[in-house]
């Protein structure tokens, strides 16, 4: 592993649990202009981890670097490491594809596939050579999104007529039914009602059991409710990472404070 | 003085409104005429027997079996060569080619392509399948420059129908590991697919109306067989309405007549048809 020099602030987060994402000094770029600014934070096994920062900070940049998706923006420019698991997944020899296999995302606005529930599940399995009993997987996939319940009599209608929320829920269920390791989030509930939000964040507690969740938010509220441990990033760059109570209530770095208790952003 | 202004901006509509209606009806009015015309010069030689027989010098026994036969061949082999090609390289230059100076190169070259006047076409189709391939006077001759002809017009459709496809469905793929291909024919092919059909059904129905092309690359205008493979020569439609109208007698006129109400039908069946497959396409993708 390595030996870089960190902040106290994240040795203090790692020793909690093992790290699943080691973020190395990264910097990411597009074109000349900077996104991320030689950042470095770990990212521990089964606990739910928010990003949080003012709009244009590179909160989302820098989750998208997790599972690659970056690579799709042209004109991208990546220095440093991001282990998972200890090994360089942006290595020459691996598959972004492979990447994206075990570490599941969730995007802003729910993107159901204009398909049936079923369909929308049983995809990624289907395509990533799964040979198992498809309709189990797909069942218990939508069970851990607690949306079975809603959708059990109706798993072959279109996902298009679910709510924003049963969408998103949804979405959720299509990324477990990879059995990722991690799952990214980004603002998943930007797009949803209070309550749907809530119920985003009920499942996002269970989830911690088996997954290790990283979510990127501009709701603070949020982020003090569901995440232990928080980043918080400021043009690009790390201004603080903790834990969740310490980062909202004893911020040490007064960008922090006044982010956090709405003083700006 | 406020309320004045209002009341001009209202004004100012409705003189829009009025303007772009009668156009919208001027449109309508021509075409409804036009048919009218055509419908009654030409329904009384329009009946079964026009449609079994072979063009003759008597207009009691001709008929437009030949020309409606070679459409027919030639529709279907235009379609087949120019769909596949068409439809794979909108795929390429819209899912898989990085977006640099040569697929803008590549993207204006064939939007000038699509503007090409069809008698280009015509004389590209002689020098090259006619004479160099020697495929002769053939339909399989016409049908590639036929291709040819509307193969930018499939590519451009087909790439705007790409291109309305959300990214947030591309992105959704690629997150659960999908490889560029699996997400381009699972998820992002169905949902471009009505568009792509349309973008073919109007190239095809612009080939079925083109005379200037095959005429350059020596469709005959006096057949009296059916084309029964692709190496047959042929007339089409078009060709025989033109040689009808040409001459000068009044009952010739009006089988040019019926003729033109024989094109438009089938225009109307091809355009019907893709109606029908699109509302089936995006009903079962909803």
């Amino acid at each position: 592993m390595n030996t870089q020099t960190r902040s106290n602030a994240h040795i203090s987060a790692t020793e909690q649990a093992q790290p699943v994402l080691d973020v190395i000094d990264v910097t990411i770029r597009y074109g000349d202009k900077p996104a991320i600014n030689k950042v470095s934070l770990s990212i521990p096994q089964h606990r739910i981890t928010a990003i949080i920062g003012p709009s244009g900070c590179g909160k989302s940049t820098m989750l998208r670097a997790f599972n690659r998706m970056n690579d799709f923006i042209p004109n991208v420019g990546m220095e440093g490491q991001i282990l998972y698991m200890g090994s360089d997944i942006y290595a020459r020899e691996v598959d972004p594809v492979e990447v994206r296999r075990r570490i599941g995302m969730v995007f802003q606005k729910p993107n159901p596939f204009p398909k049936s529930i079923f369909q929308n599940v049983a995809w990624g399995p289907s395509i990533n050579g799964f040979s198992g009993n498809l309709e189990a997987r797909v069942e218990q996939s939508i069970r851990r999104a607690a949306l079975w319940e809603e959708v059990s009599d109706r798993l072959h209608e279109s996902a298009l007529a679910l709510s924003g929320g049963q969408q998103q829920r949804l979405c959720i269920a299509r990324a477990l039914a990879m059995e990722p390791d991690v799952i990214l989030m980004d603002e998943p509930c930007s797009a949803l009602d209070p309550v749907s939000t809530a119920r985003i964040e009920d499942l996002m507690f269970e989830l911690k059991e088996r997954y290790t969740i990283v979510i990127v938010t501009h709701n603070m509220q949020q982020a003090a409710r569901v995440s232990n441990l928080t980043a918080f990033l400021e043009n690009g760059s790390l201004v603080e990472f903790g834990e969740t109570d310490q980062v909202f209530t004893r911020p040490r770095n007064k960008r922090t404070e006044e982010y956090v208790t709405g003083r700006f952003g | 003085m406020r309320s004045d202004r209002l009341r001009r901006r209202h004004a100012t509509t409705r003189v829009f409104r009025l303007l772009c209606a009668t156009l919208a009806w001027a449109g309508i009015v021509i075409l409804a005429v036009l048919l009218f015309h055509v419908t009654r010069e030409g329904i009384r030689w329009l009946d079964l027997q026009f449609l079994t027989e072979f063009p003759s010098r008597f207009p009691e026994q001709a008929g437009i079996k030949s020309a409606l036969w070679g459409t027919v061949w030639l529709i279907i082999l235009t379609a087949g060569f120019s769909i596949p090609v068409g439809v794979a390289a909108a795929i390429y230059l819209e899912e898989f080619s990085p977006k640099d100076r040569l697929s803008q190169l590549i993207e204006v070259n064939i939007g000038n392509l699509a503007g090409v006047p069809s008698i280009v076409y015509g004389i590209l189709g002689l020098v090259l399948f006619v004479r160099f391939l020697a495929l002769g006077r053939s339909v399989l001759a016409g049908s590639l420059t036929m291709t040819l002809l509307i193969l930018p017009v499939i590519i451009i459709a087909a790439r705007e129908a790409l291109r309305a496809v959300p990214d947030s469905i591309r992105q959704a793929a690629f997150a659960l590991g999908a490889t560029r291909w699996q997400a381009v024919r699972a998820q992002v092919l169905p949902v471009a697919l009505p568009g792509i059909l349309t973008g073919v059904i109007l190239a095809l129905s612009r080939a079925i109306g083109e005379t200037a092309p095959l005429v350059m690359i020596g469709a005959l205008t006096y057949v009296a067989f059916v084309p029964e493979g692709p190496m047959d020569a042929f007339t089409a439609l078009p060709i025989q309405i033109f040689n009808w109208a040409s001459r000068p007698q009044e009952n010739f006129h009006q089988l040019a007549a019926a003729g033109i109400m024989v094109l438009l039908v089938t225009l109307l069946l091809m355009n019907a048809t893709a109606v029908w497959i699109r509302q089936r396409a995006e009903r079962t993708g909803r």
